[in-house]
Parts: structure tokens; C-alpha cells; sequence
């Protein structure tokens, strides 16, 4: 797949962003901050929508802008997408006529993706011939993404597109996103502030703060290190799992998941037997025990090793990193326990303990 | 009664018409420059275009006498292009009334491109729009009903205007006599019965516009992207 290189000032007087990277561009890029780090910017500057930006733009070898040369495309020409926080759907044409607008405007190529399956991939047959005012947020959203695909970008940046939609919302669109780039073969750059959306998309994360990009990487990584913790705030903080669906108990509503060699259940995914989930485990969901508990309504218990404690002697609480995994350098999950339980269990690193999760924990399931 | 001459009536009309014509193609570029500028001078540029509210017609008609004199500014070279004055014709009297009716028509094209804004334009350009396509096809559908209320006030405002027409176009029968000027002369040598007509007329057609505009109003509103 093509590689995004971009190298780019925009000074907003007392807000400036200064960027410099190269990103591989294969599924999901997420660029995550906190509101007014300069990610809509960014966003905004590589689509050539930012007409302070200055600098170096190169997407797939192809230059879009060079400041120095004298270079600048316009967005027209750019052949990048963007979907937009507020959608931005044609008010004087229905859905079809939405899509069509881009349709009709497509960029040049053997590989565009075809209209009936476009919306087939955004379940959007039913909404065709419906006016864009009486559309649902979740609804608008997905027609400004179909219209998007259908303009046959190169890349697709798309901009906090669930911001405005409540937690339900949010959950049924993320699985039509995050099949997109290899149903239409389409690189996606989604913004996000929203740590939960992120862990559930991304492959490779970027975060920005005060206009600089101050960590970057393979997701598991990422979301571990302290700067992904600023933006999603110390109380969320957590970790990212990858499991497999091991079974459905349907009689609970339950789903088996095998992560690291054992087992855990949550509340139910619509996932077939086998396929991939991710979830996300907050550290203040997490306990620890020194045996195996019985009589205990948590369902989850894993077997696990301290790798590291973390005490902070201005704070209550201390975080304790756990390795899941029978191979060093696998699944982790992070406690965060009192530092009077730390003592009073004597926890110590490379020591054998229970992980306890509650299963009710997990955020609605996708 | 039945010898009521007609002439000044279809003048008007032609009259609004071509100037409401002429204004739109005009009045488009110029209110989507104000409506997307963000020059230091474009107060001026508004105020400019806002004069014509606040003058006297007679203030107007004065200057554009002195522009449009065969030896004026503008007088003497349209006298050497089309070998005609601009004085007393109604080629004259249509550049007086678009400079009269001018704001009628660009303040509420300004105000409509503005509440269309930049963001459907973007939006327009990033599905690979060129600016001229995402005009025509995003931001003037959007604006509709600013076109529908710049082209009725316009020409409603045409329709009524006096000051200026007296003092640029005279009277003359064919050529610059329209209905306002028509009944003021009526009402000089007392012909009450025909001005009462000519007003009644205008007045229930104004009216009528008048009740149109906001009617469209309320069936077509804002479109708010």
C-alpha cells in the first residue's frame, strides 16, 4: 500500500502545528489528542483545506504540496477524502442524490468502488430516496461516508465522525468502518479523542499534543504509554486485548473469548466462532487476588505474573502491570489496586496471581 | 378612461426586468466576494454598496446627471461607442436604476451565500468539485431563496423608484416615461381617474409581490446544511 509523507507548519497565531512523519498507510491510522491539539488541523492541512498550511505533502509518491516549489493542490485535486464531524450532506439533494454527487465526480480509475456496493457495505437501500434533514445522526454519517468511498479517494481522513452520536450510536458504526479499507482497499486516518473507538479501529496510532506528535506506533503499544493516558484521562486508563471468539452461551448473553491461552466471557458479540475481537480492559476494572476465588460473582479469573508495580506515595492507588501471556513480551493487563492492598498482599514483582474482571466491565459490545 | 396609455406600464416592466437581469449577474460575484473576503476594506466595499439606501434619490440622480452628461465621465465615451447619450435613454435609465436597486439585490444574495457558509463548499470540493462546479451545483441551490427575494425586491424597487428616473431619464413618451412618472404628470394636469388607476395598479402589484416573496418564504426554507 502507498505511504502518506507529510511534513507540515500551519500557524494559527497562538496555536501552531508542526508535524513530521511518514506513516505507512495500510488500514486503520488513528491520529488521537485532546480537543485543540491540532488534530482537525492536520486533517484539514493534508486535504488542502488549511490555506495557512505550509510545507510537504506526498501521498504514494505522488507530491500534493511543496511550499518550497511553489506546489499546492488544490483539495479538488487531491484525490483525498474527508468526512466531516457534522457530515455535511447536500441539503438540496435526497441520499441518492448525495451519493451520486460524488459518483459523478469520481476520480479516474479502474478500481473505484461501485455504487450498489457501497450501499450494501453502509446498509443504506433503505434511506435512498429519504430527504438528508430527517436523518438520524448515525444515519447521516453513513451516508457522508458512502459518498466519501465514492468519490474513489486514495486515502480517506475521517474526522471524529462519531463525536456527535450517544454510546449505542457510536457501537453500531464501528464495525462498518473498520471494514472499510479492505472491502474498498481504501487507507483510512480517522481522528479520534476517544480512546475506546481508537482501540477498537487502529492499527497503527499517532498522538498529537499542542500541535506536535509526541508518540506514535503499533496500537498495544501506544494506548499503554503515558501520553495516550493524558488523553484519555488517568481514570480510563487501560489496556488492549486480542482474542479470538471461543463461543457464544446464548442463553446469557454471554461471549467466550480465548485471549493468551485462557478464557474470558463477556457481555455478547455478534461475531462468528473464531473470528478477531479486541477489547479494551480499563486498570480500575481490574483486581487482584493471590488464589484462584471461589464463591465470587466475577466470572473472570486469569492466571497471571507481576511484572511491575507502580506506587506513587502521594496517591492511594499503585498500578500493577500483568503479564498474561505463557511467552514473555505477550498479553498484558493492568490492576490498579490501593497501595495498602499492595502491601498487605505482598505483591512483588515476577510473583504468580488471579487477575479478576468483571464481566459487566466491558463497554457495550461493538 | 379608455384612452389609458398602456406605454409606461410594459416601459416599467422592461425596465425592472432588464435591470433585475443585469443586477443578478452582476450582484452574484460581487456578494460572494463580500460574503467570503476577508479584506480590511470590505466595510467600505458594504457601505459603498449601502449608499444607495440612505440617499435621496435626488442626490443620486444628480451625480449620475453629471456622469452620464455627453461630456461626463461615462457620457462621453458610451456617446463615442454606441452614438447615443446616456441622458434622457433608456439604456441611461437602466444603469441608474441598477446602481439604485443595487443593495436590494446584494445584501440578500450576501446574506444567503453566508448562511450557506464554507462548509458544504469544502465538502463539495473534497468529493473533487472545481470552485466554479461547487458554485453552480452546492452553494447557488443552497441560496435559492436569497436569489427569489433579490430578484423580487429588486425588482419591485425599480418598479417604484422616481427621483432618479426624473432627474436622469426626463419624460419621455417610449423612452424613459414609466409609471411613476406617468401619474405624477397625470396628477399635475389633474387627471385623477388615470393616476388612480396607474397607483392602484402599482400598489396591488406590489402588494402581490410583497405577499409572494413571503409566501416562497415559508414554503422553501433556509436550507441549513
Amino acid at each position: 500500500m502507498s505511504a502518506l509523507a507529510f511534513d507540515l507548519t500551519v500557524d494559527h497565531g497562538a496555536f501552531a502545528l508542526r508535524t513530521c512523519e511518514t506513516l505507512p498507510l495500510t488500514g486503520i491510522t488513528a491520529v488521537m489528542g485532546a480537543s485543540g491539539s491540532g488534530k482537525s488541523t492536520l486533517l484539514r492541512a493534508l486535504a488542502g483545506l488549511e490555506p495557512a498550511a505550509r510545507g510537504r505533502v506526498e501521498l504514494g509518491g505522488v507530491v500534493l504540496q511543496d511550499t518550497a516549489a511553489g506546489v499546492c493542490l488544490p483539495p479538488h485535486r487531491r484525490g483525498i477524502g474527508y468526512v466531516f464531524q457534522d457530515a455535511r450532506l447536500f441539503a438540496h439533494r435526497n441520499v441518492s442524490g448525495n451519493l451520486r454527487y460524488a459518483l459523478a465526480r469520481a476520480r479516474p480509475g479502474a478500481a473505484a468502488p461501485n455504487f450498489d456496493d457501497v450501499v450494501a457495505a453502509l446498509d443504506l437501500a433503505p434511506l435512498l430516496g429519504r430527504r438528508v434533514g430527517g436523518l438520524s445522526g448515525g444515519e447521516r454519517q453513513r451516508v457522508a461516508i458512502a459518498r466519501a468511498l465514492l468519490a474513489n479517494p486514495r486515502l480517506l481522513l475521517l474526522d471524529e465522525p462519531l463525536a456527535a452520536l450517544d454510546l449505542k450510536r457510536k457501537a453500531e458504526l464501528l464495525p462498518y468502518i473498520r471494514q472499510l479499507p479492505e472491502r474498498f482497499g481504501i487507507p483510512l486516518i480517522y481522528v479520534s479523542h476517544a480512546v475506546e473507538e481508537v482501540a477498537q479501529l487502529a492499527n497503527e496510532v499517532l498522538i498529537l499534543s499542542a500541535g506536535q506528535v509526541v508518540a506514535r506506533g503499533e496500537v498495544h503499544a501506544v494506548l499503554q504509554q503515558p501520553e495516550a493516558e493524558a488523553v484519555s484521562g488517568h481514570f480510563d486508563a487501560g489496556v488492549v486485548l486480542d482474542g479470538r471468539v471461543d463461543g457464544q452461551v446464548p442463553e446469557y448473553a454471554l461471549t467466550e473469548i480465548a485471549v493468551a491461552g485462557q478464557r474470558m466471557s463477556v457481555p455478547r458479540i455478534d461475531a462468528a466462532v473464531g473470528s478477531p475481537v479486541r477489547l479494551r480492559v480499563r486498570a480500575r476494572d481490574v483486581a487482584i487476588a493471590l488464589q484462584r476465588v471461589e464463591g465470587i460473582s466475577i466470572r473472570n479469573q486469569l492466571a497471571a505474573r507481576v511484572l511491575r508495580i507502580t506506587r506513587d506515595s502521594t496517591s492511594a492507588n499503585a498500578e500493577v502491570l500483568l503479564d498474561l501471556g505463557q511467552d514473555p513480551g505477550g498479553a498484558h493487563l493492568r490492576a490498579r489496586v490501593t497501595r495498602e492492598a499492595v502491601t498487605t498482599l505482598g505483591l512483588a514483582e515476577t510473583q504468580r496471581v488471579w487477575a479478576l474482571v468483571k464481566s459487566v466491565s466491558f463497554e457495550p459490545p461493538q | 378612461m379608455n384612452d389609458l396609455d398602456l406605454g409606461p406600464v410594459w416601459l416599467t416592466l422592461r425596465l425592472a426586468g432588464v435591470t433585475v437581469a443585469l443586477l443578478l449577474l452582476i450582484g452574484t460575484p460581487l456578494a460572494w466576494w463580500l460574503a467570503h473576503t476577508r479584506t480590511r476594506v470590505k466595510p467600505l466595499i458594504e457601505a459603498l454598496t449601502a449608499l444607495p439606501l440612505v440617499l435621496p434619490p435626488t442626490v443620486i440622480g444628480f451625480y449620475l446627471l453629471v456622469l452620464f452628461a455627453p461630456a461626463g465621465v461615462l457620457g462621453e465615451p458610451w456617446l463615442r461607442l454606441t452614438g447615443q447619450t446616456l441622458t434622457f435613454s433608456f439604456s441611461g435609465l437602466v444603469l441608474a436604476s441598477m446602481i439604485y436597486s443595487l443593495p436590494f439585490v446584494v445584501q440578500p444574495l450576501q446574506g444567503a451565500f453566508e448562511a450557506v457558509g464554507r462548509g458544504p463548499l469544502e465538502a463539495a470540493a473534497v468529493l473533487g468539485a472545481r470552485p466554479l462546479d461547487a458554485f453552480f451545483s452546492v452553494a447557488s441551490p443552497l441560496a435559492l431563496r436569497g436569489y427569489v427575494t433579490a430578484s423580487v425586491l429588486g425588482f419591485a424597487h425599480t418598479l417604484g423608484e422616481f427621483g432618479v428616473v426624473l432627474m436622469v431619464g426626463g419624460n419621455i413618451p417610449g423612452r424613459t416615461r414609466v409609471i411613476s412618472i406617468a401619474i405624477y404628470e397625470q396628477v399635475e394636469t389633474l387627471n385623477f381617474a388615470q393616476a388612480h388607476l396607474l397607483s392602484a395598479g402599482l400598489l396591488l402589484f406590489s402588494f402581490a409581490v410583497l405577499v409572494l416573496v413571503y409566501a416562497l418564504n415559508r414554503r422553501f426554507p433556509v436550507h441549513a446544511a
